[in-house]
């Protein structure tokens, strides 16, 4: 396109004109992290493999039946559920440069990560106290492999909406930090896809038996 | 192409990629239309088989699993459409490519693992109780 309106110089060369491509690493940033996401995929798809697995050896020690809440499980999704509408809230804003909603719908998003990540440990630690720790079958090690794995997602997560709001606080929202809360926007997605298989697979299938 | 010839050059090459670059943002994030139907949908199919289980509607574990794992898949394919705006375009087709990879990849490793481990407990030689009590 660029090279149609050059003019011949001096000496008759035609010069090449590369403009054009210069904008083309910021799109291959999202499609590289798209790449990490499918990566991150990958990992999950083992530890689900792992779990299908072993998820019904019980050791003599309980099945998931005796030990899912699932009214807890029911309110853990919701959290995430809605964390994932309010950073959507906080993409569409940055849209409109309103660097005030974001930050708010920012920090929603953060807590509300934190409330999921808060209500897993409890849960977590009622399992241990129980005697129902990941040592005790492959069932339990399985499971808190999965579990385990994807909250340290949610949690780096949360570290990373809390770095990025300095970020935005600091500079406001230029360039880079758009292209930084695009990226978490599919990270934190992911991970409410990940969830949904894990109360699917592991917490509704686990207490039908 | 031609259109383009004398136009200047900075300024008309800038506008003409601002604009595709503001075209493509437009597309990866959507909407609040798009973000709402994606948390309806969301919720509606979260809340069924959580209903499905806890108010124990179906006698058949069997059936319940299968629709609760079905949900499940529909559910993932709302996220990809209305949350990660997942289309056949995005990226010139790379993201769709790579994310096809994936699931043929999650297939295998998923269908694989559980089809070689039902054949190993299969064919296991059958244990006596006094194996059973001795095993580590």
């Amino acid at each position: 396109m660029t090279a149609m309106h050059a003019e011949p110089t001096a000496n008759g060369e035609t010069p090449a004109f590369y403009l054009k491509e210069e904008h083309h690493p910021e799109e291959s940033t999202m499609l590289g992290f798209w790449i990490y996401i499918m990566s991150d995929c990958l990992i999950f798809a083992v530890l689900f493999a792992t779990y299908a697995v072993l998820g019904r050896s019980y050791a003599a020690g309980p099945s998931p039946a005796d030990l899912f809440e699932l009214p807890t499980v029911a309110i853990n999704t919701t959290m995430l559920l809605l964390s994932s509408i309010t950073y959507g809230f906080a993409m569409l804003t940055m849209e409109k440069n309103n660097t005030k909603a974001t930050l708010l719908w920012l920090g929603i998003t953060a807590l509300f990560g934190a409330a999921f990540v808060g209500l897993e440990l409890n849960e977590f630690y009622h399992l241990i106290l129980d005697g129902a720790g990941p040592q005790r079958s492959a069932f339990l090690s399985a499971f808190f492999t999965l579990v385990g794995t994807h909250g340290l997602h949610v949690t780096c997560g949360i570290i990373w909406i809390i770095t990025l709001m300095v970020q935005v606080g600091k500079h406001g929202l230029i360039h880079e930090n758009k292209r930084r809360l695009m990226c978490l926007s599919m990270f934190w997605h992911f991970l409410d896809v990940v969830w949904i298989g894990v109360f699917s697979f592991v917490y509704l299938m686990g207490v039908l038996g | 192409m031609s259109s383009n010839a004398h136009t200047p050059p900075t300024g008309g090459d800038h506008h003409g990629h601002d604009s595709h670059g503001h075209g493509g943002h437009e597309a990866a994030h959507g909407t609040f239309k798009s973000y709402m139907t994606g948390f309806v949908l969301s919720v509606i199919l979260t809340v069924i088989p959580f209903w499905l289980v806890m108010a124990k509607v179906i006698d058949s574990p069997v059936t319940a699993a299968g629709i609760v794992m079905a949900l499940g898949a529909v559910q993932i394919v709302v996220h990809m459409v209305y949350f990660l705006h997942m289309n056949t375009k995005s990226e010139g087709g790379w993201n769709a490519l790579a994310l096809t990879f994936t699931i043929v990849i999650v297939v295998i490793a998923l269908s694989g693992s559980l089809w070689v481990m039902h054949n190993l407990n299969v064919n296991m030689a059958p244990m006596s109780p006094d194996m059973m009590r001795n095993m580590p």
